[in-house]
């Protein structure tokens, strides 16, 4: 059976360009793309995309899925749904797992599950030390083989020098990156939000700026030192984007991500308590949020991805300092990005998607994110004047953790195709 | 007129008006506490929980005097006795205290933000007393009180503050009531104890206590914690002391009419000497007593009383 997406907007982030077509997709893979012409003939099936736009189905390289160990929390198969939900299409998953995804026992099992329950693909993410616990090197080659598309100890810092040091020597030989969470726990130790006007007010022990802008100066060295790939993760203040731009500017083989809150939100949202408020990073100053917007739009920041984040509702039902850190990111996220960079002109929608797909695509090594003939058919459908309020009660996710219930997003993913298989499509009006 | 929210949960947000009848209703207390018999039937008939989950005597204390005076009946409950210990949390301790009927909850917590979220579980009246670093309005409400006796009114009033301003929630609530009231705030401690960005809430900072005592009406101690040094947030207590502690020769560089405010309890030769603490401008012993009518006026007035 074949598959016609008709009548909408192409967005091509690779060809950087924009344009009105349809996509013809058979047997799972992209057949062609075209302005008009008349792509098929015979047995058909159409999608109207008219008014929307069709762009590489979204790549999230920075997910907790939470399974094996955390299931209360999120499954690979809420997970994944959530994503498709989202309009994403591929998710890479932390290693942070019960047992951490240190071997590969682990990332084959997160491989079968996703192939059983999974609504999208899935990439699972190795640990870079044993238990992530920062002091012996995993089996990163066994990792490798097993599946991992990149090594992280996501929600640790990987504290000692000489341990990331080998480690990027290690991952540089295996040719895959190293994502580094950056945070010198020394400055944040005991800190909930960002040290600053409203931790002052609040009462709440603090996360000075500089304790992630440290660690992101000392990952940029040792990367030149070994020469391996290095993406931060979630990248929070101006000084880590300063950091980033300098790097680039140097030829380094530096990559960052900015996470929709990360952009959206100041520390200010922590006035009230919420818990869902809470999360590490910590949200920043609002002239951090401004130089991540200018990184974003100068292209420092290379990716956007949600660092997703689900809990149990109990778990953070409690007093601000008792909740875990983190938030839900997947469903939220196309909002985000067009009703906060898209709208406003701060991303046009070819650099935005750029920064969802053929971008994360390319760090990880991954044939993804590219409208080419012969690609996986994997396809997101966005309507950019689509506006409705966010409600956490329809989440796929497990996760309900959002501080974003009731805001009003305009730029929302209408249809998510995997291999050529609609897994999800918006329900109209309002669904 | 009666206060506009059911809970009192600090001072950041409260209206100036609602001070003032706190103060005003304070003063009308404060005058059953000096009759032979100190009980009007105000609250008789109605239940208080004190829920304490951290050690407390003086607050704790002050909020039972206030609720028994005011006949109303008073049970304290302590974490470590409570369910607390088997893993409740606060929601459900909070429901549970609800169920057994208590028309109102005094909470001391060492969590910044949990009166909120226990105002946002049950419909009876909160009073926060004491959250983590975040607010301590009744300590500062009396503080309020007490200077206000003193000097006949608040406004262009000099306070100064001196001590660990970072985790100080009374702190926090006195540079909001006291600024509110028309005063002038500044606060002194070093460096690593004064927290970021406070000069946003309206005060200045000194380093130097004798520039911080300078034209001073008000002079603050607070407590400083051992555990502080331990978390090399300043060298030794011997260092601190040499630098902050209130002696008589120090006080001499504020205004000579200059009250001493401690809000206890009392680390005697570290934030202030003995003979600073005895001195004769010393009301450290009025504030404690104004904070059982203090304590009154607000379990009254949060009961539907007006002022």
């Amino acid at each position: 059976m074949k598959l016609l997406i008709k009548g909408g907007t192409i967005v091509d982030p690779v060809a950087r360009r924009m344009f009105p077509g349809d996509v013809l997709i058979s047997e799972g893979k992209i057949v062609a793309v075209g302005g008009g012409e008349n792509l098929a003939n015979g047995e058909i099936e159409l999608l109207d995309a008219s008014g929307k736009l069709v762009t590489p189905g979204l790549v999230d390289l920075h997910v907790h899925l939470r399974e094996p160990g955390f299931e209360a929390k999120e499954t690979i198969e809420t997970g994944t749904r959530a994503a498709a939900r989202g309009g994403f299409t591929s998710v890479a998953c932390m290693p942070n797992t019960n047992p951490v995804a240190d071997n590969k026992t682990v990332i084959t099992y997160i491989r079968l599950r996703a192939r059983e329950k999974g609504a999208v693909h899935v990439f699972p993410i190795g640990a870079i030390t044993a238990g992530c616990a920062g002091r012996e090197l995993a089996e990163m080659a066994d990792l490798k083989e097993a599946g991992a598309v990149a090594f992280s100890d996501d929600g640790h810092c990987v504290a000692d020098s000489g341990v990331l040091y080998r480690a990027m020597q290690y991952a540089r030989m295996l040719g895959l990156p190293i994502i580094e969470h950056c945070e010198d726990t020394g400055l944040s130790a005991g800190g909930l939000v960002h040290e600053g006007y409203f931790s002052t007010v609040l009462g709440l022990k603090g996360i000075p700026a500089a304790a992630e802008t440290v660690m992101v100066a000392r990952d940029i060295i040792l990367a030149e030192a070994t020469g391996c790939k290095l993406h931060i993760a979630h990248v929070s203040t101006a000084g880590a984007v300063e950091l980033v731009r300098q790097a680039k500017a140097k030829g380094l083989a530096v990559t960052a991500e900015a996470t929709p809150h990360h952009f959206s939100l100041t520390d200010e949202a922590v006035l009230g308590f919420d818990p869902n408020t809470k999360v590490n990073p910590p949200l920043r100053s609002a002239a951090d949020v401004q130089a991540i917007c200018a990184g974003l739009r100068d292209g420092t920041i290379d990716v956007i991805a949600t660092d997703h984040a689900p809990h149990a509702p109990e778990e953070k039902d409690v007093e601000y300092g008792n909740a875990p850190f983190g938030m839900v990111g997947l469903e939220t996220a196309v909002g985000l990005v067009w009703t906060k960079l898209v709208h406003p002109g701060i991303l046009d929608p070819i650099e935005a998607i750029a920064k969802l797909t053929i971008n994360p695509a390319r760090i990880l090594g991954i044939p993804k994110g590219t409208l080419e003939a012969g690609a996986d058919a994997d396809l997101t459908i966005i309507d950019p004047e689509l506006e409705a309020v966010v409600d956490p009660a329809r989440f796929a996710s497990k996760g309900r953790n959002t501080p974003f219930a009731g805001w009003r997003l305009k730029g929302l993913p209408v249809a998510t195709i995997v291999g050529g298989r609609v897994v999800y499509r918006r329900e109209a009006p309002g669904g | 007129m009666k206060l506009q929210n059911k809970d009192l949960l600090g001072l950041a947000t409260i209206k100036t008006e609602e001070i003032e009848l706190i103060l005003d209703t304070a003063a009308r207390m404060k005058e059953i506490l000096s009759r032979p018999i100190k009980k009007v039937p105000a609250l008789r008939g109605r239940t208080v929980v004190n829920v304490f989950y951290e050690p407390s005597t003086r607050t704790r204390v002050s909020f039972e005097l206030a609720a028994k005076y005011l006949s109303a009946d008073c049970i304290n409950i302590s974490a470590s006795a409570s369910s607390v210990v088997k893993g409740e949390s606060l929601k459900d301790t909070a429901r549970t205290i609800e169920a057994l009927g208590a028309d109102a909850v005094v909470l001391r917590h060492p969590l910044a933000g949990a009166p909120q979220l226990l105002a946002g579980t049950i419909a009876a009246p909160v009073v926060n007393a004491g959250d983590g670093a975040h607010e301590h309005p009744t300590q500062a409400l009396l503080d309020l009180f007490t200077v206000k006796e003193k000097k006949g009114s608040l406004k262009g009033i000099k306070l100064t503050i001196i001590g660990d301003i970072l985790h100080s929630r009374v702190a926090r609530s006195n540079i909001w009531g006291f600024l509110k009231m028309g005063a002038t705030v500044s606060v002194c401690g070093p460096a690593t104890l004064i927290p970021k960005d406070v000069e946003r809430m309206g005060v200045s900072v000194h380093h130097r206590m004798e520039e911080a005592l300078k034209e001073a009406d008000v002079v603050m101690m607070l407590r400083i914690q051992l555990e502080r040094q331990k978390a090399a947030l300043f060298p030794s207590l011997r260092e601190y002391s040499r630098l902050y502690c209130l002696t008589p020769e120090r006080l001499s560089l504020a205004k000579p009419d200059a009250l001493v405010m401690h809000p206890g309890p009392v680390n005697r030769g570290v934030e202030i000497s003995a003979g600073a603490a005895e001195h004769q401008r010393a009301v450290i012993n009025e504030q404690v007593t104004n904070g059982v009518a203090v304590r009154m006026a607000i379990l009254y007035l949060l009961s539907g009383g007006e002022g």
